[in-house]
């Protein structure tokens, strides 16, 4: 693979992605609601729960759960379709590329502009809460930001593999968009509704729910600020009893896997497509 | 040099390109010269890797499919539809394809120069007239100074103006002594161009020859109307079909229908008849 290639089209990648009004509008609105997030935690301070950075951290997850999915489906799903459908991804897979490079090139330049968009809207109410003194751990902080950008590499993997299965932008975006609600809501919907209907053990219902990787993420956050999962009822409680210690790296495992799998399908997809 | 060996395309049931089988030889400029659906530009896909396809190509010995980077190493590719990074800068555009396929830097604004594009250099390409567009790519194509040109209808979308500067800077390259193909379905871009021209149809390869005689194997004929004073179209029309040509009346002039390499004849007939042509215009 060729480095330099590789660097370019990542260059490029994060050029567009800095010029691209939905990336930016995302990126504002996750830095302005996690700014008033860590705000309101620092107001209600002292008065239940956690304080500072712990709290704030535990405000976030919400968040995260709702604008880091959305915003980076939508991106991955983007990437590849809008360009063929543009004509410039034939173009540039008949100069001396590979397909490899263009992949990993185009991976990599958006992973980086996602990892700007969450060091930012992180970054700022860290900032925030450290010029007014928040109390807490910053590291239960940092290790939230730490998992929110695995989560957007999930994402972003699963967006790429929408990509390269569809011809036309618009029809890849409506499947991000819809993959999305299938992970922020109709997730927990349609689980709720097997468990009632199959009689699910609680074992069943929790590795059914770590099939989607916002619960995994949740469940990991939850846990790394908590440090235990009893909040989350009876799945959570028999998570901590069955595997104790190793929950987080069956969930960092889980996250691994969310980020290679779709990643690895897209790029065979690629690779063998032949129809630029 | 180019070799197709049994080239077929199929899309589902349908064959795009036919069994072709062609060389381009080194320092040659060929055409591939048919109507739109002939397949010309599924052939150029094929030899640039963008399609699967059956049969084999080679270029200078290696293989597209195998040897996809060092073949495209070897290409400038001038596509058919432009397809840009309309945000990016002349130069910009040029950086980034420079960088791409390891072209040093210090060649891209002699380049741009050479295509007429000094000037233009910090305009964003969605800003650049047809033309101007085109003849990018063309620097594009030449910032490896690359052996080979591919070209796919390169002045299709041009007005004339624009068509025949874009002409005058490919027959520089070809002066150079590149090895030049290009699908067309213009006689004169391929009359001016190409040493041979590979006609197709329907996928399938008809015949080659030399440019110079494409009109005739193809049986091309143009039809030329001359404006000539009003009491000469008689005496117009009767010399014109004296020298065995095929004139009618046509309002206030008259009408010729020639073979594709004697447009001028009529001209030189009615001079030597002293009949005056006050105009005339092709079909």
């Amino acid at each position: 693979m060729n480095i330099p290639v590789v660097w370019t089209l990542a260059q490029k990648e994060l050029r567009e992605a800095l010029r691209n009004r939905w990336f930016l509008l995302y990126t504002a609105a996750f830095v302005g609601l996690s700014l008033a997030l860590s705000y309101m935690s620092l107001a209600g301070a002292g008065i239940a729960g956690f304080a500072g950075f712990g709290r704030t951290a535990a405000s976030l997850i919400n968040l995260v759960l709702l604008i880091i999915p959305l915003m980076a489906l939508t991106v991955g799903a983007q990437s590849l379709a809008h360009e063929q459908e543009q004509g410039t991804l034939a173009y540039l897979l008949a100069q001396p590329v590979t397909r490899a490079e263009v992949f990993v090139g185009k991976y990599l330049g958006l992973g980086l502009s996602l990892l700007a968009s969450v060091g930012l809207g992180f970054g700022i109410a860290g900032v925030v809460l450290a010029l007014s003194d928040g109390a807490g751990s910053p590291a239960s902080y940092v290790s939230l930001m730490g998992r929110t950008y695995l989560l957007s590499l999930a994402m972003l993997s699963v967006g790429f593999l929408v990509s390269v299965m569809s011809r036309r932008a618009g029809v890849a975006i409506g499947v991000g968009l819809f993959l999305w609600l299938t992970f922020v809501f109709l997730g927990d919907l349609g689980l709720m509704g097997t468990a009632l209907t199959m009689r699910l053990s609680v074992g069943q219902l929790l590795w059914l729910s770590l099939l989607n990787p916002l619960q995994v993420f949740k469940m990991a956050a939850i846990l790394d600020i908590n440090a235990t999962l009893d909040l989350l009822g009876p799945a959570g409680i028999y998570a901590m009893q069955e595997y104790g210690q190793k929950l987080q790296l069956i969930f960092l495992a889980l996250m691994a896997a969310w980020m290679t799998l779709p990643a690895l399908a897209a790029y065979a997809r690629f690779h063998v497509r032949g129809d630029f | 040099m180019i070799e197709f060996i049994n080239l077929t395309k199929r899309y589902g049931k349908s064959i795009a390109v036919d069994q072709l089988t062609l060389q381009v030889p080194e320092r040659r400029a060929v055409a591939l010269w048919g109507a739109n659906g002939a397949g010309k530009t599924t052939v150029i896909k094929c030899l640039l890797g963008l399609l699967h396809f059956e049969g084999s190509i080679r270029v200078d010995g290696l293989d597209v499919r195998r040897q996809g980077r060092a073949v495209r190493q070897r290409i400038g590719y001038v596509p058919q539809e432009l397809a840009f990074y309309k945000e990016m800068t002349t130069l910009e555009m040029a950086t980034f394809y420079a960088r791409i396929k390891g072209a040093p830097a210090e060649r891209i604004e002699p380049v741009l120069e050479e295509v007429g594009l000094s000037e233009h250099l910090t305009k964003p390409v969605g800003a650049l007239s047809g033309g101007m567009k085109q003849r990018l790519a063309l620097g594009l194509a030449l910032l490896s100074d690359p052996p080979l040109l591919v070209m796919d209808e390169p002045t299709s979308n041009l007005d004339t103006a624009a068509r025949s500067q874009l002409l005058q800077l490919l027959a520089q390259v070809k002066a150079a002594g590149k090895t030049i193909l290009f699908t067309s379905h213009r006689i004169e871009e391929v009359e001016m161009l190409a040493d041979q021209v590979a006609v197709m149809e329907r996928g399938r390869l008809q015949f080659l020859c030399d440019s110079a005689n494409l009109a005739s194997r193809l049986g091309l004929r143009t039809q030329v109307k001359f404006i000539v004073p009003g009491h000469e179209v008689e005496r117009a029309l009767e010399v014109l079909r004296g020298e065995g040509l095929e004139a009618q009346r046509n309002g206030v002039g008259v009408i010729v229908d020639v073979s594709h390499g004697e447009k001028a004849r009529p001209i030189h007939t009615l001079r030597r008849a002293h009949i005056e042509v006050i105009d005339f215009e092709m079909e």
